[in-house]
């Protein structure tokens, strides 16, 4: 019960685009079109999943354990990198056509704050192994469903009369802010 | 002469010629995070000039010695170390601002001002030039910041850094706070009309 609640948290309550403002850069830059925007949600879930399970064992099981909490920063950052270049290696090895699909995304990803968010809010909410690893896929559905539904809106802005100074990322971010009000509806799904 | 020039001219670009946040979309994240009050929003942006100084001194010193494959992953590790002291100083100093700003604090790792200032002029150039770059840009950051926390502030509660200047319905006046300024999507709304109206400016010049 308590993981399917944090996984409803994680994916539209309290979700990672629209109410912590992580991972904006490639919500604004990569749903230009459906399929691209695709791409990156599913990379990144992949990388955020991994990420909530690994970070909680270097924290744990190395940081805690020998007294370097505040080194927190530089290892999670890290154990990031390195694991999309281990995800980069292991796609390219096994599954070519989904690398030259993920291709240019894989490596952005390392930069997108979002997954850094992720282990740092795992770590702020004291999330067991399990519970860690529920909220980092938890948090990627979520940034993927928002991907996909502010990629099919901006097929249709296309063909919209916008005027000139707002075409572009300002119109994008009043889009954003529109769907931000319609998630907080599901903010009643849950207390707390 | 020709230098000091060069100097000044590194310093006044990112205050608005190459804005970090208007011009260049960079860094959304923690502008669109903190800035429910003109004051953190303040905090934030004096914490990234911090970062940006620090790490942009200690990179330009050692640019000839970093090896240029591995200059990202250097690059970042620099970066974090400097954002790690960062954040003992404010929570050891501001205990309050720092539980405000939270985990936005240890995310200026990731923040792609800091990163893209880095590959793109401190790894070029010498310590002089990178330190007044990162001195612009980082002030050109903070100022978009208590611009757009002013605007949030003043609309969610009247005032401004704290000061009231409108007097709220609540006090007895005529203004009634906009709820909405303080929530997510007040952020997103305030920054996407903000960047209209300077899209018609530097249209028009």
């Amino acid at each position: 019960m308590n993981l399917l609640l944090i996984f409803i948290s994680a994916t539209v309550v309290n979700n990672f685009v629209l109410t912590y403002f992580l991972g904006i850069c490639p919500f604004l830059g990569v749903t230009g079109r459906l399929k691209s925007a695709f791409g990156m949600g599913i990379a990144t879930t992949f990388v955020m999943t991994l990420t909530g399970g690994i970070t909680w064992i270097v924290y744990r099981l190395i940081l805690v354990r020998f007294g370097v909490p505040f080194l927190e920063y530089v290892a999670y950052i890290l154990v990031i990198a390195s694991l999309v270049q281990i995800i980069e290696m292991f796609i390219r090895k096994t599954n070519p056509s989904l690398y030259r699909a993920l291709g240019i995304y894989l490596p952005l990803i390392t930069t997108n704050c979002a997954i850094l968010g992720l282990a740092l809010f795992a770590t702020l909410r004291n999330y067991g192994f399990l519970q860690s690893l529920v909220y980092g896929f938890g948090a990627g559905v979520g940034f993927t469903f928002v991907m996909l539904i502010m990629a099919g809106i901006r097929e249709e802005l296309d063909l919209a009369d916008i005027p000139k100074s707002f075409q572009g990322a300002a119109i994008t971010l009043i889009t954003a802010g529109l769907l931000a009000l319609a998630f907080m509806g599901f903010s009643g799904l849950i207390y707390a | 002469m020709k230098t000091s020039w060069q100097l000044y001219g590194d310093l006044i670009k990112g205050l608005w010629r190459e804005n970090p946040v208007f011009r260049q979309l960079l860094a959304m994240c923690p502008t669109l995070a903190v800035t429910t009050t003109a004051l953190q929003g303040f905090t934030m942006g004096i914490a990234v000039v911090f970062v940006l100084i620090l790490s942009g001194v200690v990179i330009s010193s050692f640019r000839k010695l970093i090896p240029h494959q591995v200059r990202i992953a250097t690059f970042t590790i620099i970066i974090a170390a400097f954002v790690t002291i960062t954040d003992l100083i404010l929570a050891a100093t501001f205990p309050p601002m720092s539980k405000a700003l939270g985990p936005y604090v240890p995310l200026i790792v990731v923040n792609c001002i800091i990163l893209g200032r880095m590959e793109a002029f401190t790894s070029k150039h010498p310590v002089s030039r990178s330190f007044m770059d990162a001195l612009g840009m980082g002030l050109g950051f903070t100022l978009t910041l208590v611009i757009l926390g002013s605007i949030r502030e003043l609309l969610s509660s009247g005032a401004v850094f704290g000061y009231q200047i409108l007097t709220t319905q609540a006090a007895g006046g005529w203004f009634r706070p906009w709820v909405i300024m303080i929530l997510p999507p007040g952020a997103f709304i305030t920054l996407g009309i903000l960047l209209g109206i300077i899209n018609t400016f530097s249209r028009k010049s």
